[in-house]
């Protein structure tokens, strides 16, 4: 546990917390890009460059944009103030809790738990293509027609549809 | 110079309801945004800020900040000028995004690695006097004048300047800036030019690399400033000569021309690969990209219709 790890994950922890309790829905997204450039930054410190510089590139540069135009779309500016927590607030923190035992428990009773952290290895690109195209060719290959199968589906939801009788 | 110091003088006006965090961190994201991409553009020989084995991810990653900046800025303006000109502004870069990647993955294809280095060393040596710069082959032509149009866009300048359009939204996303916050997003339009037109050269024209073996006395960073003297002319020239395009047809070049011929040019590239070296290879490959390219732009002028034009929602 290294001072900029400290540093990275108060960063992550303090984006995603403000992105569940701000009132404007465009701070709550704002804040959540903290958050995950706060993940991207954690996964570039533990040497994973092309994960981490994806993880920009996607959730910054494509899905919190995303989320911003939705919002823009459907509620204007999104300055209608809603309160920060909901009236069954407790229900989810207990849901949270126990998922976050379960994931707790599950971590700590495995093997490696015991071991000493050693440096982790850089991993080139070159490694990553290798196994996506050797080994993790067939996932790979359902993940692209599922979202070709999604892109076609937009296309149709976005097509003109023919005019409706009055 | 004179101007930016003279900016920093001036007032610094926010409107009253404006978001005011929001509204002073955006140009602040935009310009360190802007300067991201720089670590990772090799000027010269060995002179490059970090030369990491994914640098060209790095330098796309960098720049996609640059658009949540200017959702920012405009979102935290309250202004609905500023606002139309941040959602423009974001639904170009967003759509000419995906071209500006697609053709530079050619480059990656045939180098067979995302570093920049790598990249340029590649394209460093010389078949008798000429230089393997990418530019010189069918696919990289055709790959270098789609980035180029794709980086113009990108950077929001004439003839894709709808997102500041003088005359219909007055500056876009910006208007309700001043004073020194002006000078920072108007830096970083510069910057943001700057870089897309060094990764041009890094990609397409060989880097610091000089075209002619002979040449080769000339020190690296020379050659590569002296492309980039000219890439930037040439930006400021096109700049001057053609009118303002329209939002469809803007959006159209965009998805229905740039983003197929990107494509099919991922495929000629294979070709090229694996094809034994010499002209026919050449013609081959310019053959597969001068048919499609035609018939494309033929079918969408044919698609066109002229009519009057309806709108649906500004009425």
């Amino acid at each position: 546990m290294t001072a900029l790890f400290l540093i990275l994950a108060a960063m992550t922890i303090a984006g995603t917390a403000a992105a569940m309790s701000l009132r404007n829905a465009i701070h709550c997204i704002l804040a959540l890009t903290v958050g995950l450039v706060g993940f991207a930054l954690l996964f570039l410190q533990l040497n994973a460059q092309f994960v981490g510089f994806t993880q920009v590139l996607v959730y910054v540069g494509a899905v919190a944009i995303l989320a911003v135009f939705a919002i823009m779309m459907t509620r204007g500016d999104g300055s209608h103030p809603q309160p920060a927590f909901s009236k069954t607030w407790f229900v989810g923190g207990g849901i949270a809790a126990v998922v976050f035992a379960v994931l707790a428990w599950a971590i700590l009773s495995h093997p490696a738990m015991g071991q000493v952290a050693t440096e982790p290895a850089e991993i080139t690109v070159n490694q990553i293509g290798d196994a996506l195209m050797h080994r993790y060719v067939v996932p790979m290959e359902i993940m692209g027609l599922l979202l070709t199968a999604a892109l076609i589906g937009a296309v149709v939801l976005a097509m003109p549809g023919k005019q409706e009788q009055p | 110079m004179a101007d930016g110091i003279k900016s920093l003088t001036k007032e610094d006006l926010v409107p009253r309801n404006a978001d005011h965090i929001v509204h002073f961190v955006a140009p602040v994201v935009m310009v360190i945004a802007s300067f991201l991409g720089y670590a990772v553009l090799p000027i010269g020989r060995n002179m490059i800020l970090a030369n990491l084995n994914s640098g060209l991810l790095y330098f796309f990653a960098a720049g996609s900040m640059v658009e949540l900046a200017v959702f920012m800025a405009g979102w935290s303006s309250r202004s609905k000028y500023s606002l139309l000109g941040a959602m423009r502004a974001v639904a170009q870069m967003i759509s000419y995004e995906i071209p500006l990647v697609l053709a530079s993955v050619v480059v990656i294809m045939a180098v067979g690695s995302l570093s920049t280095v790598d990249i340029v060393n590649a394209q460093a040596t010389y078949n008798h006097t000429l230089a393997h710069w990418f530019v010189f082959t069918p696919w990289g032509l055709t790959g270098f004048l789609l980035f180029m149009v794709a980086a113009c866009a990108e950077s929001n300048r004439s003839p894709f300047d709808l997102p500041e359009g003088e005359s219909e939204i007055i500056a876009g996303y910006f208007i309700e800036y001043s004073g020194f916050k002006f000078a920072l997003f108007f830096l970083a339009e510069y910057l943001g030019m700057i870089a897309t037109s060094a990764l041009a050269i890094t990609l397409f024209l060989g880097g610091w690399s000089a075209p002619f073996s002979f040449l080769g006395f000339i020190p690296s960073w020379a050659w590569f400033f002296g492309k980039l003297l000219v890439i930037i002319c040439t930006f400021i020239w096109v700049r001057g000569t053609f009118p303002r395009l329209r939002m469809d047809q803007l959006m159209g070049l965009a998805w229905k021309f740039m983003l197929p011929m990107t494509l099919w040019n991922l495929i000629v590239v294979g070709v090229w690969h694996f094809m034994a070296v010499g002209v026919v290879r050449w013609l081959v490959c310019a053959a597969m990209i001068v048919i499609p390219w035609m018939l494309l732009s033929r079918g969408l002028r044919q698609e066109k219709k002229l009519q009057v034009r309806t709108y649906r929602f500004a009425e």
